[in-house]
């Protein structure tokens, strides 16, 4: 018997799920009334497959330089055709797609886990330290993502672990203002002051009490972050600052075919179109995630 | 008095500064609550009866500060208490209830899960028996079934309920003192009843003290051994409770009584006290409720009378009741006038 129909039938005896799963299937009832988000996640789900599991089933390998083969056309043989030096473009995609996903995921939770501290230390305690994170925050603000992405890494030097590092940078203003906001609705709230009154620590506050509360915007936040951090790896991947050849991610990928545009279009047509359903699987997932976690908007 | 003193507050003095101005919430407050016993602190909003609790706990949210004086619990001044002994304290020794049961909960926790919080942070009882714990507590409260009710969200649960999740939460620890902050003015009239009947209870049964913060009378006469009525962040009148129902003495303590209805004696039109409690910034320097005060001489707006005991061992602030009154002889503010 399922929840709903234990609480319709209020008069027997009930058999009542544990508070989690009850929470993951009131969850998933929402997500699901909303179909893009569905769909959203769904894709997602099989872009993760196929960048886990895909890379063990592609028989061929992604730097293999066949100059036989140039600039082919999809086939049989090359389902997605070949580049300028004969490389399979499926096998490349298929790799550079675990890539730039893995950027944009790590560098997500990294800035995403330094902004939350920040955002909830600097609600949490007020005062002159919020206005002096908050005023650094903002100086982080002011500049636009891709150029303080760029400003650091030339600085850093062109790396996949800088341009990871540039990206969860320019993630924490972002995190910390949503959190600080959220932060500072929550912690007036009676049963925060309730929590004080019964002993808590603020430590104990701020993690349990606190950070639960204001996780859905987070979360939300997040899955959006994820998309505009693909863009940007794969943007300054594509300006040669980022994932350095050979390796096939799709920034580099898609730069590659840009010369090739006229004669050989499938070279930076497949990359391109691999990007934007990164992006826009992310994007429909994080909308869906916004109405279905937010209390004011379903019924 | 021959009783043990549990809470022992002298002289407390709550600010809040702000840049320019200070606003002193409490004033010089100073009570003694027997061991056991239930005080009433009475007051309108605004006379420092909710700072005074959160005093107490040093709740106190920032600008607000506690400037002077001493509340000693058991012996120990709390006002200069370290952070980490407080919170020993807190919820373990001393526990607070609030106003709005609604809010007091935390939504994303099962009412067993946040008991068991704070049985983990006090008691170190780990899942299994704090969950014992817990049921046993919701049955303590007349929750009806509360193996499943301890796995509910609070928005499961009906306002009432709340509360008595909430009292059981405060009481899980046994406190040896009880602060309720207005715990009932939420409820609708019938679960009021139920919730000071409960209150009441436990508290015979637990030997506990009361601290209970309240604007309504009828509250007052059905829980209180005490009373203390503050105005204007300073206790104007300090009683027991017989006695300040049936003889009344300062001007404002008889206001209150008059603007509640009786059954006892029929009154044609209830008799409000005029005007507002005065913004605690800009306090009269004379006595608090001089403005408003139907008594009111000369002497009451340019001095401040003191908290003075009574041949009959109440304590009043007010000049009326001292040699220097030099208003009106016939007025003395008794039971008869209450009612005119």
């Amino acid at each position: 018997m399922s929840a709903e129909q234990a609480n319709s039938t209020a008069l027997k005896p009930k058999k009542v799920d544990g508070p989690l799963k009850r929470s993951i299937k009131d969850f998933y009832k929402k997500l699901a009334k909303n179909k893009s988000a569905l769909v959203g996640g769904y894709l997602i789900i099989f872009l993760f497959i196929v960048a886990i599991v895909g890379p063990f089933l592609t028989t061929q390998d992604p730097d293999f330089i066949d100059y036989g083969v140039k600039f082919e056309g999809p086939s049989a043989e090359h389902w997605l055709g070949t580049d300028h030096h004969g490389r399979d473009m499926f096998t490349r995609i298929i790799h550079g797609l675990g890539i730039t996903m893995s950027i944009g995921i790590i560098a997500t939770i990294i800035g995403g886990i330094a902004g939350v501290i920040t955002g909830l230390i600097s609600g949490y305690y007020g005062g002159k330290l919020d206005a002096v994170i908050m005023r650094l925050i903002d100086i982080l603000l002011a500049f636009p993502g891709i150029l303080l992405a760029l400003a650091l890494i030339s600085i850093l030097g062109a790396s996949l672990q800088n341009v990871m590092i540039a990206i969860s940078i320019f993630a924490i203003p972002t995190f910390a203002r949503i959190v600080r906001g959220s932060t500072l609705s929550v912690k007036n709230l009676e049963y925060i002051d309730a929590m004080k009154a019964l002993g808590a620590s603020d430590f104990r506050i701020i993690c349990k009490h606190i950070l639960p509360n204001i996780l859905s915007p987070i979360i939300v936040q997040a899955s959006l972050f994820i998309a505009s951090a693909v863009l940007s790896a794969s943007g300054l991947s594509f300006l040669g600052l980022g994932v350095q050849p050979p390796s096939p991610e799709l920034g580099a990928l898609l730069s590659d075919g840009r010369d090739f545009m006229w004669d050989a279009g499938h070279i930076a047509l497949y990359p391109g179109l691999a990007i934007m359903l990164i992006v826009l699987a992310f994007n429909i997932f994080g909308d869906g995630l916004r109405d279905a976690l937010d209390p004011k908007i379903n019924k | 008095m021959s009783e043990e003193i549990i809470l022992d507050i002298k002289d407390l003095k709550t600010s809040f500064e702000l840049d320019d101005f200070e606003v002193k919430a409490v004033d010089g407050v100073s009570f003694k609550l027997p061991k056991g016993k239930t005080i009433g602190i009475v007051g309108e909003s605004g006379s420092g009866k909710s700072i005074t609790a959160l005093s107490i706990l040093r709740l106190l949210e920032k600008p607000g500060r506690i400037k002077g004086g001493e509340i000693n619990f058991k012996g120990e001044d709390l006002t200069k208490m370290s952070d980490k002994r407080i919170r020993d304290i807190r919820g373990n020794e001393i526990s607070m209830i609030f106003q709005e049961p609604m809010t007091s909960l935390n939504p994303v926790y099962t009412v067993g899960q946040q008991i068991r919080e704070t049985l983990k942070v006090h008691q170190g009882l780990g899942k299994e028996s704090g969950t014992k714990k817990g049921v046993e507590l919701l049955k303590l409260v007349g929750i009806p079934s509360p193996e499943q009710r301890i796995n509910q969200y609070p928005h499961e649960l009906s306002g009432g309920m709340r509360q008595r999740v909430m009292i059981a939460m405060a009481l899980a620890c046994n406190p040896d003192l009880l602060i309720a902050d207005e715990p009932t003015t939420a409820l609708d009239v019938t679960i009021q009843a139920q919730i000071l009947e409960l209150i009441n209870d436990l508290q015979k049964d637990l030997g506990m003290s009361v601290l209970m913060i309240t604007h309504d009378m009828g509250v007052v006469a059905e829980t209180c051994d005490y009373v203390a009525v503050m105005y204007g962040g300073k206790v104007v009148e300090y009683q027991d409770v017989k006695s300040l129902f049936k003889n009344p003495k300062h001007p404002y303590t008889v206001g209150l009584l008059n603007s509640i209805p009786r059954h006892d004696i029929d009154v044609e039109e209830l008799e409000p006290i005029k005007g507002n409690v005065p913004n605690a910034s800009e306090m009269p320097k004379g006595c608090r409720f001089a403005p408003r005060c139907p008594f009111a001489t000369d002497l009451c707006v340019e001095e401040l009378p003191t908290l003075d005991e009574q041949s009959d061992g109440g304590e009043v602030r007010c000049w009326i009741y001292t040699d220097r009154w030099n208003g009106d002889p016939e007025v003395k503010v008794n039971a008869k006038e209450r009612t005119t």
